[in-house]
């Protein structure tokens, strides 16, 4: 694995010409004909487009033209999100192909800020998972340890950022499936709140809970990119009206005075060594002139039964558009109805079936008030209980993961167990608060350990803040276990 | 708060069917048995008291959205026709839909 460079330093380099857009490409393309054949992060490479981008960004900066935030920034997609022209497959059999017909709107935002896309990164199918082992195309391996999962759903963006392929990926978090392969392949990942980053051309898998957010090796990257990528979309119903945010500005403010609160119920879910990381991390904040104290909330315990009934019934109602008519796969049968049937029981794979039956069971007639209406009363109760808390702390602080990276293959065969792989993750999402995973050390197996900062709906700001005192200690630890 | 029962293999081949989904016999058997799991998970939320406390289907909640409906550049027909499987005379084409002749 090559050393890092962070986005912004290669902007800045690209921007004032000591760089060129098209040999900082190509260094990254060599990395990944290096070793993708191993890892396996990318379901395409989209070379051709990436050189003509990376050209005419030169092209910019030799004309005197501002060439964008992101000037020359390689950055890698995760395979749902719409790419016009480009295959988008959801690692899906059922999109294999498939062109969209349009760019969804981060991918707009990221070409107008310069940034060069590398490529489409493999995911769990329907990114639904949390190892990219449901992938139809093959699993990706953690670059830290290629017999281990690089957790997912977002695993291939992940691996792209922690192998060296690209300094920036984009994943989407509807579980914890930007953060938890974040944290499990040493990287920093970042979900926003909820309706701040467009989910338009972002293909749907559970619409009131589904977020993009960037994978970078850096938190000022990170905060670069959803400067970027943030802010009002006439195009998404869901977009808040609010100005963009501005938060790399305000990132080394600090957390003089500010309270951070561990919460308890995710030390208790988690493996010693990730709450030893975990409690390391509080005493950074103590250093760095915050208060400190161990807080409940009961109401998270909640969180993963509830999102596995809310999750499932809005994919049961998004998933009902692949049925052979109007993209992807079809399997001809003699009508139209056994014609859907046979298209999505071939297309879609074991747990994207799962995932359908278990929503619409969770829908059908007897069962929804107990399970659906039941799940919607529960995640009231989630954001009643984070109000509490935030009355007190002004972030919340707590491993990202229970364990650090599981072996390829440990979980296939007990959806239940892989499930709680994301305990820690669910209840942001539920709540459409932002949470961030940095990295933090290493756990006794010597693999990456995340923790995870939550912050109150649109206090990205004081997230980051926090996430950048966090990253500093990690630092001046060397990455090693204490 | 409703008791829920085990799920059964019929009902699994039941929300299948609604779901348009064929499964094999063994992926029948296989499926019951997981999702039974995640559903007796789920019977913590299925037997709690919440009677007085208001579901939350959207965190951030917005209202209705509106835009003025004028008219302008919208995705190509020709993208679009040419993403699906089967098109005729600038239209989706489908097998029968009903027990008619074709």
């Amino acid at each position: 694995m090559t050393p890092p460079r962070s986005a912004l330093n290669l902007a800045a380099a690209i921007r004032n010409g000591e760089a060129s857009a098209v040999e900082v490409l190509d260094d990254y393309l060599a990395v990944i004909d290096a070793d993708d054949g191993e890892i396996h992060a990318f379901n395409l490479v989209t070379r051709d487009a990436a050189r003509a981008q990376a050209t005419a960004i030169d092209q910019r900066v030799a004309s005197g033209e501002d060439p964008g935030l992101l000037a020359g920034v390689p950055v890698a997609l995760k395979d749902n999100l719409c790419t016009r022209g480009v295959p988008t497959t959801c690692s899906s059999r059922i999109l294999d192909g498939w062109r969209p017909p349009y760019d969804a709107t981060v991918v707009t935002r990221l070409r107008e800020a310069g940034a060069v896309m590398v490529g489409k990164t493999n995911m769990d199918e329907f990114a639904m998972g949390s190892s990219t082992e449901s992938s139809a195309f093959g699993p990706t391996r953690n670059p830290h340890d290629t017999s281990r999962v690089p957790g997912g759903s977002s695993g291939g963006s992940a691996a792209a950022v922690a192998a060296g392929f690209a300094p920036v990926a984009l994943g989407s978090d509807t579980g914890g499936s930007i953060r938890q392969p974040a944290a499990l392949c040493g990287v920093v990942g970042m979900k926003p709140t909820y309706g701040t980053v467009s989910r338009y051309g972002l293909v749907a898998f559970a619409s009131s809970l589904d977020q993009i957010g960037p994978l970078t090796t850096t938190v000022a990257d990170a905060a670069l990119v959803f400067d970027v990528i943030g802010g009002h979309d006439p195009a998404d119903s869901t977009s808040l009206d609010r100005p963009a945010p501005r938060v790399l500005s305000v990132l080394d403010e600090g957390i003089q005075g500010m309270t951070v609160g561990v919460l308890t119920e995710f030390l208790e879910d988690a493996d010693a060594d990730v709450v030893a990381r975990t409690r390391q991390a509080a005493e950074a904040c103590v250093a760095a002139g915050a208060r400190v104290e161990e807080i409940s909330v009961p109401e998270v315990r909640l969180g993963l039964s509830a999102y596995y009934l809310i999750a499932p019934a809005e994919a049961s109602s998004n998933l009902a558009r692949y049925d052979g008519v109007r993209f992807g796969l079809r399997v001809d049968a003699e009508d139209t109805t056994a014609m859907n049937t046979a298209t999505r029981s071939v297309g879609f794979g074991a747990e994207v079936k799962r995932r359908i039956m278990l929503g619409t069971y969770a829908l059908s007639a007897g069962y929804m008030d107990a399970y659906y209406g039941q799940a919607l009363r529960v995640r009231t109760k989630i954001i009643e209980g984070f109000a509490r808390a935030y009355r007190r702390c002004d972030v919340l602080l707590g491993p990202t993961t229970p364990s650090t990276a599981f072996s390829i293959g440990a979980k296939v065969g007990d959806p239940m167990t892989m499930y709680l792989s994301d305990v820690c993750t669910i209840p942001t999402n539920l709540a459409g608060h932002p949470a961030i995973s940095i990295p933090f050390g290493s756990g006794d197996d010597g693999l990456p350990v995340g923790v995870q900062l939550l912050a109150p709906a649109l206090a990205e700001n004081t997230l980051l803040r926090a996430a950048a005192v966090i990253e500093a200690a990690a630092a001046s630890m060397g990455g090693s276990r204490s | 708060m409703v008791d829920t029962p085990r799920l059964t293999r019929e009902d699994v081949a039941h929300v299948a069917g609604l779901a348009r989904l064929h499964l094999s016999d063994e992926e029948l058997d296989l499926f019951t048995g997981q999702l039974a799991v995640v559903l007796d998970h789920a019977a913590d939320v299925a037997l709690l008291d919440l009677a007085d406390v208001p579901p939350t289907a959207h965190a951030m909640a917005v209202t209705n959205v509106l835009r003025p409906d004028t008219p302008g550049l919208t995705v190509d027909r020709a993208e679009v026709l040419a993403a699906a499987p089967s098109v005729e005379d600038h239209r989706f084409r489908v097998p029968r839909i009903l027990g008619e002749a074709p």
